[in-house]
């Protein structure tokens, strides 16, 4: 098709005549620095706050895997009480799983979801800022729980009743607990919707849902999880909330309550949590192994399907969780059977990674050899998953070190680590500059072994009967190794972790005497490389046709005659410029950040004092109305299209028939 | 480079034509909100459910509300929110003539008959809470107030959303062009009247015990 772009005013915000005042607040026409952040509806700036404030929260959270790790490094320790070690290794939990890995995938999916199907922005730009802040909001809120509730939660990241009860948890910290994750729970809800509608909704001319890249693919599947697996912790947070606050009658045995409902509706939500945590991470592997093995992903579709099947066969086995509980042998027995299955699809995803690598021309950049270390490392941990598929084991297992090391070796083995593969693989598309190679890999290797040194020992205290959750032990049982070395190990991946904060800290200040990377350092294979680095605000100076899985590679490379592969364009020929006109973008919105700001209001309302609930909600309904009579756009930008809240006349402006705008928002 | 003309991929077509499904971004959005709302209510039921007989321990806390409750009064209450769906269609209907005061009129009716409904729930708490049968009162009772309480805050969030858009045909925003708003609304609407059928079927019609 050819290029019928008209050369029009651009209009994304510098060249926007004056702010119209809305309110008390005034529309930032952008560049206005922090303003600019506050407000911004940019689906990449709003992924570099996710990745940040992730960031920020893996470091709290890592803070107290440390503090848990001195506790028990020797036996008899008496560094922390045992009340605050129950607050501690709680909050790490929740931190880690709520507050870092999520967010984090989060962060990777806002920012490259788009790109990746070729879209200019998400489906709901404003939402997308709101989802950001109200996770903020509530993580924040969440952490609050440490200076004005008493402390953190003390019940285990799952919070079992009737430990959360008010009888046997007296301090407000569950309270937060069921707060905050209410908060951050709607935040993934309608970031969830926003992805989903974007990734159905928006793709490219061309871009058929077999022809995303694996990332979108299983961000996607990932999407579905978190919109059907949220409402159902919803629900369970707001029985434990209704009996702890208003005296409602759900898990107090005493009164004719069970106890056994909570844990039915956490692990209904807990188990696909477990893939939302991984199924982000598996994306990141399957674009990072392909690029640098130089091959494409080895059965595309069987990756798909592996994918889409993980995603409905995790809503199956959520009573392996609970095997000890009671539940009767024949639901142990299906659920059994149903975990040993589970193992299957992800087994495909395994050896379809090693032969992606089969043969290939393998580069061991960080970034590689993270995914690798993420796929033996998941491996590990999926192995000794099995082991507790088998009720018999597993009752002997349970609730002993055996299963933190194989949740770790699952989480921070298969999960952190592709994670931070990701972030060492696209940190030169979002930031412009590539991160130091060397001190990457020292980076790597400081956490794999760290990792294995604090993880792999306590399988063996597991097996040696060591139970999980106990803030000491004893001289004589044989622990006292193991634990030293496990502490040892986490003082590694401290290392390993500040390694990584001076890497970004030294590329930056070297950034300036290297030459830039340009749109495709990597030599990578889909969309987002054909765009400049960092990415322009309009993503794409033109929307891109795709015809065909990596796209961008097929730019680059052909075949001759002998079927050999070569190149038929260099990265500048195939690259976009960056310099698109008449692309208009929606506007910023300060109303998102209000919105998310009255939410925390209405949950300190709760614990402390109705009144903060009247003043939350009243910020949260004036926000929403606000909102819903701002147009997306801003009408003196000239460019005013129409949009469905019905507030808005439809422009008969034939300059708009040409003018493409990046997101189309609904109305509240 | 392949590139695709600008016109074509107007992704802000909001009348579904510029989208790749041809479903447009709201209504998708709408929908994947519903998905999400059958496993809330889904939750919520299994919970009434598993609690529906669950009296107190104690003599003072053994009434469950399946002993008090009066059918054919919710059943009356019942049926005035399924005739607001109808009432809800011939307001898209009249706006998609163009007829802004008859779509006001259906619109009015529509939240009319979910306030009905609304009053028939508020009327029926405070006659459970004058038989004692308060939501503290036994794991049953806590149920019971917590599955209808989330829907009636549904049907409450609905009735403002019907209002706002009355105000917006009031002030002329609300034309043949924004037959979606009204649609997408009205998808949610419908939805809160389906899951009262099974909410109702559950805890009115299925005998306990």
């Amino acid at each position: 098709m050819a290029i019928t772009e008209e050369p029009l005013a651009l209009t994304t915000g510098e060249t926007a005549a004056a702010a119209r005042p809305l309110g008390a607040l005034t529309r930032p026409q952008g560049g206005n620095g922090w303003r600019d952040w506050l407000s911004t509806v940019d689906h990449k700036k709003i992924g570099i706050m996710y990745g940040v404030a992730a960031m920020f929260f893996f470091v709290v959270g890592g803070i107290e895997a440390l503090l848990i790790r001195i506790q028990l490094a020797a036996p008899e320790g008496q560094f922390l009480s045992a009340e605050v070690y129950n607050q501690v290794f709680t909050m790490h939990g929740v931190t880690m799983v709520f507050l870092f890995v999520m967010p984090l995938a989060a962060a990777f999916a806002n920012y490259l979801i788009p790109l990746q199907i070729g879209a200019r922005d998400v489906a709901f730009p404003r939402l997308n800022a709101l989802s950001f802040w109200i996770w903020l909001s509530g993580a924040i809120f969440l952490n609050t729980s440490w200076f004005v509730g008493g402390g953190g939660a003390d019940c285990g990241w799952f919070c079992y009743s009737p430990n959360s009860g008010v009888a046997f948890s007296p301090s407000n910290g569950v309270d937060f607990y069921a707060l905050g994750l209410q908060i951050a729970g709607i935040a993934s809800l309608i970031g969830a919707i926003n992805l989903i509608v974007t990734v159905l909704n928006m793709r490219a001319p061309g871009m058929s849902l077999f022809r995303m890249p694996m990332f979108t693919w299983l961000m996607l599947v990932t999407q579905f999880l978190l919109l059907f697996a949220l409402p159902v912790i919803t629900v369970a947070l707001f029985l434990l909330m209704f009996d702890r606050l208003f005296d409602a009658q759900f898990f107090n045995p005493e009164t004719g309550g069970d106890p056994l409902l909570w844990q039915h509706l956490f692990w209904i939500f807990g188990h696909p949590e477990v893939y939302i945590i991984i199924l982000p991470s598996f994306g990141i592997i399957s674009e990072i192994i392909p690029t640098f093995s130089r091959k494409p992903i080895f059965g595309y579709s069987f990756m798909v399907f592996s994918g889409i099947a993980i995603g409905f066969m995790g809503w199956g086995v959520w009573a392996h969780h609970m095997f000890v509980s009671g539940i009767g042998p024949f639901s142990v027995a299906a659920f059994s059977l149903s975990t040993m299955f589970i193992a299957v699809p992800t087994g495909v995803k395994i050896l379809n990674w090693l032969a992606t690598m089969w043969g290939g021309k393998i580069r061991l950049t960080t970034a590689m050899l993270y995914s690798v270390g993420a796929v033996a490392m998941f491996t590990i941990g999926g192995v000794s998953g099995v082991t507790h598929a088998l009720a018999p084991a597993d009752t002997q297992q349970t609730d002993t070190y055996y299963i933190v090391a194989h949740f770790h070796y699952v989480i921070f083995g298969g999960g952190v680590l592709g994670l931070l593969g990701g972030l060492y693989f696209w940190f030169p598309k979002i930031f412009g500059f590539m991160l130091n190679e060397t001190i990457g890999k020292v980076n790597f290797w400081l956490i794999l072994i760290g990792f294995n040194l604090t993880f792999g020992p306590m399988h063996v205290l597991g097996l040696q009967g060591m139970s999980r959750r106990i803030d000491t032990y004893s001289p004589g049982f044989g622990f006292e190794l193991w634990n030293l070395v496990a502490t040892i190990g986490s003082f590694t991946i401290a290392a390993g972790m500040l390694v990584l904060f001076f890497n970004i800290w030294k590329s930056k200040r070297d950034a300036a005497d290297l030459p830039a990377p340009g749109p495709d350092p990597w030599d990578a294979r889909s969309l987002e490389w054909s765009v400049p680095s960092p990415t322009p605000e309009h993503n794409f100076d033109t929307v891109p046709v795709v015809e065909g899985v990596d796209e961008w590679w097929h730019r680059k490379y052909g075949y001759d005659e002998d079927k050999r592969v070569v190149r038929i364009a260099t990265i500048e020929e195939a690259a976009q410029d960056g310099s698109a006109t008449g692309v208009h973008l929606p506007a910023p919105s300060f109303w998102p950040l209000v919105l998310a700001a009255g939410l925390p209001l209405i949950g300190y309302g709760l614990i402390f004092n109705l009144w903060l609930c009247v003043i939350g909600g009243a910020l949260t309904g004036i926000a929403m109305y606000s909102w819903a009579l701002e147009p997306v756009d801003d009408p003196d930008a000239g460019h005013d299209d129409h949009h469905d809240d019905g507030h808005d006349d439809p422009d008969d402006d034939p300059e708009h028939a040409t003018a493409v705008t990046a997101g189309a928002e609904g109305g509240e | 480079m392949a590139t695709a003309t600008l016109e074509s991929h107007d992704t802000h077509d909001d009348h579904g034509h510029g989208t790749s499904t041809g479903i447009s971004n709201t209504k998708l959005a709408m929908w994947t909100f519903l998905g999400s709302e059958c496993l809330l209510f889904g939750g919520l039921i299994s919970t009434y459910l598993l609690y529906k007989t669950r009296r107190g321990p104690g003599p003072d806390n053994t009434t469950i509300p399946t002993d008090i409750f009066d059918i054919p009064f919710t059943s009356v209450s019942s049926f005035v929110l399924l005739m607001s769906s109808l009432t809800m269609v011939l307001a898209l209907s009249a706006l998609t003539r163009g007829d802004n005061r008859a779509t006001r009129a259906w619109l009015l009716t529509t939240a009319m008959l979910g306030g009905v409904f609304i009053g028939g729930q508020v009327y029926e708490f405070t006659a459970f809470l004058r038989e004692g049968v308060g939501f503290t009162h036994n794991p049953a009772s806590s149920a019971f107030y917590t599955l209808t309480g989330f829907h009636g805050v549904h049907v409450s969030l609905g009735i403002v959303m019907l209002m706002s858009l009355v105000v917006a045909s009031k002030q002329g925003k609300l034309t043949p062009k924004n037959t979606e708003t009204v649609e997408v609304v009205g998808l949610y609407w419908h939805f809160v009247d389906v899951v009262w059928i099974f909410i109702f079927t559950v805890i009115y019609l299925i005998p306990t015990e």
